[in-house]
């Protein structure tokens, strides 16, 4: 039934970008990152990219993200054009990008836009790991300024679901400045009493973290996502020592009080629609 | 003489008797209250806080405090701050709003701590709520960049209607040995990355990512502390002044935009 949804969507997703997920040697097999067995890749696809064996979460795509998330065809993308300068002149970044537009079907590191989930209606943002690990620049920043004045404006609330390895070092202090726009932006959207969950997704760190993924009304976490600020192993070269596997696991940031709810993939739609469902009374 | 590049300054600020927060405080803030703590784990030292009256105007102060021996350095962790110095300041914020007071911010910090106890008390959650609740701030806001502004551990502190830089002080994303390490996988070119990462107060003028750069004396601020002081407060009274005439509306609408338009895509 869930691949069936996958097939549905795909009227959607391919007009967006070619999918290649559930296609293919219908024999393929995937190795799980964390457990290290082998599963067919399409039972995999149906189990929404959660290892059937130990459960792992694997970072999925953005359109793959909408897709499970998002009523079938209800999507509707917005700002899909916008693309980097290269306010540095950093050597090889727009042939970087450029490949990674190709290589991944998509145009920059979040996807945004309008859907409705269960029914409710509301600003979607999805950000990819797969593109520059998901770090933050310019595009990054005005792709969700705009998403959430779009949501203010329209009286909609914004699920956003956070992954970036941090700023876009390639575009300097910019991506720094991001931060504080999409800020601004979130505080505009919450000034209009319009509701914004964040789903902190794997990896969540960085300038996204000391920003609009910390932001949210009610901030939710994949199970054993790694977030967190500083990268492990520069806390590791700070204090001289290794850290315990579960540190920046969004357990230990629940067990901290900074998570208010961790919820497991296949019930992460229907959750969501149930705090939409709330926010509409 | 030409303009000192990227890591000259780098250099130059290093020195420990640059001025610091409190050396600012004393010259420029009258009866100067310190104020400890963020209510809720602790005190932490690499934030300086309080109130005092700038030119005869009540102000409440805040800024990242490095010290000026070893000794110094390490009791306030060279200027990097832990959630608890974010909070202490947001506390101090709040506070400053309720009695209408203008916020006079000092920046100078390598970056917010990276370390188990932060990560524990939520250093990421600190910093984003610091940032948020300074852009929306009902009273004037004023940044003065003075050593190192770096990377979020300064932005937590530097969301502001105008942020002025000193002449020599740096301001960026991430440290040029940390850019060189991560992007060229070689820390040793972090001269190259000083210069390329466009970190300087004229670079960043020059993108109106600042409004505009405080001078020094000829061999850097800490030749003359007294000189710096004064340009200092020149510029905060100046500025002040003409902020406080705004009415809130427009010094929020001001600020947003600000913010808003930082960027630069094409599409």
């Amino acid at each position: 039934m869930i691949l069936d949804m996958f097939k549905k969507t795909r009227t959607v997703s391919q007009f967006l970008k070619p999918q290649k997920d559930d296609e293919g040697d219908p024999k393929e097999v995937v190795v799980c990152k964390r457990c290290k067995k082998e599963v067919l890749r399409q039972n995999y696809a149906k189990n929404l990219f959660v290892c059937p064996l130990c459960g792992h979460c694997s970072r999925v795509s953005a359109y793959d993200r909408i897709a499970m998330t998002c009523d079938e065809g209800s999507f509707r993308e917005l700002d899909r054009k916008l693309r980097s300068a290269n306010p540095l002149k950093f050597k090889g970044y727009p042939e970087k990008l450029e490949n990674l537009r190709s290589a991944t079907g998509l145009q920059e590191a979040v996807v945004t836009g309008v859907g409705k989930i269960g029914g409710h209606p509301a600003a979607v943002g999805v950000m990819d790991s797969h593109f520059l690990m998901a770090s933050m620049g310019s595009v990054v920043g005005e792709k969700l300024a705009r998403l959430f004045e779009y949501a203010a404006k329209k009286k909609l609330p914004v699920v956003l679901f956070t992954a970036s390895g941090g700023a876009r070092m390639h575009e300097g202090i910019y991506s720094l400045m991001q931060m504080a726009k999409v800020s601004a932006a979130v505080g505009r959207h919450s000034q209009e009493g319009l509701l914004y969950v964040t789903v902190l997704t794997d990896p969540t760190t960085g300038g996204v973290t000391a920003s609009f993924a910390m932001q949210g009304d009610i901030i939710l976490a994949e199970p054993r996502a790694t977030i967190g600020f500083a990268g492990r192993r520069v806390i590791e070269g700070t204090i001289g020592e290794k850290l315990p596997s579960g540190f920046q696991s969004a357990e230990f940031l629940c067990e901290h009080g900074f998570v208010d709810r961790i919820v497991p993939r296949p019930e992460m739609r229907e959750t969501l629609q149930k705090i939409l469902a709330i926010h509409s009374k | 003489m030409a303009p000192k590049t990227a890591y000259e300054r780098m250099q130059l600020i290093k020195n420990i008797h640059r001025p610091s927060v409190e050396q600012y405080v004393s010259a420029l803030v009258e009866d100067f209250i310190e104020f400890h703590g963020d209510r809720a784990f602790g005190d932490d030292a690499a934030i300086y806080g309080g109130i005092g009256l700038l030119d005869g105007r009540a102000v409440t102060v805040v800024g990242h405090r490095k010290g000026h021996s070893t000794e110094e350095n390490i009791r306030y962790n060279f200027g990097m701050a832990h959630p608890e110095g974010y909070r202490k300041a947001m506390r101090l914020f709040d506070q400053a709003e309720k009695f209408g007071r203008p916020v006079l911010l000092f920046v100078d910090t390598p970056g917010a701590f990276c370390g188990v106890g932060a990560e524990e008390r939520g250093q990421g959650e600190a910093i984003a709520r610091s940032i948020q609740k300074l852009m929306f701030l009902k009273v004037p806001v004023l940044t003065v960049i003075t050593g190192e502004g770096g990377s979020g551990g300064a932005l937590g502190l530097a969301v502001a209607d105008r942020v002025y830089m000193l002449e020599n002080a740096v301001y960026s994303v991430i440290s040029p040995r940390g850019f060189a390490s991560i992007l060229w996988k070689d820390p040793s070119k972090e001269e190259q990355a000083a210069e390329l990462l466009k970190m300087t107060a004229p670079d960043l003028l020059g993108f109106g990512i600042i409004d505009g750069i405080i001078p020094e004396p000829k061999g850097g601020a800490h030749t003359d502390p007294a000189k710096t002081c004064i340009a200092v407060k020149e510029v905060l009274v100046r500025e002040l002044e003409a902020l406080c005439t705004q009415n809130t509306r427009t010094l929020l609408d001001n600020r947003y935009q600000k913010y808003r338009s930082m960027g630069v895509y094409g599409g």
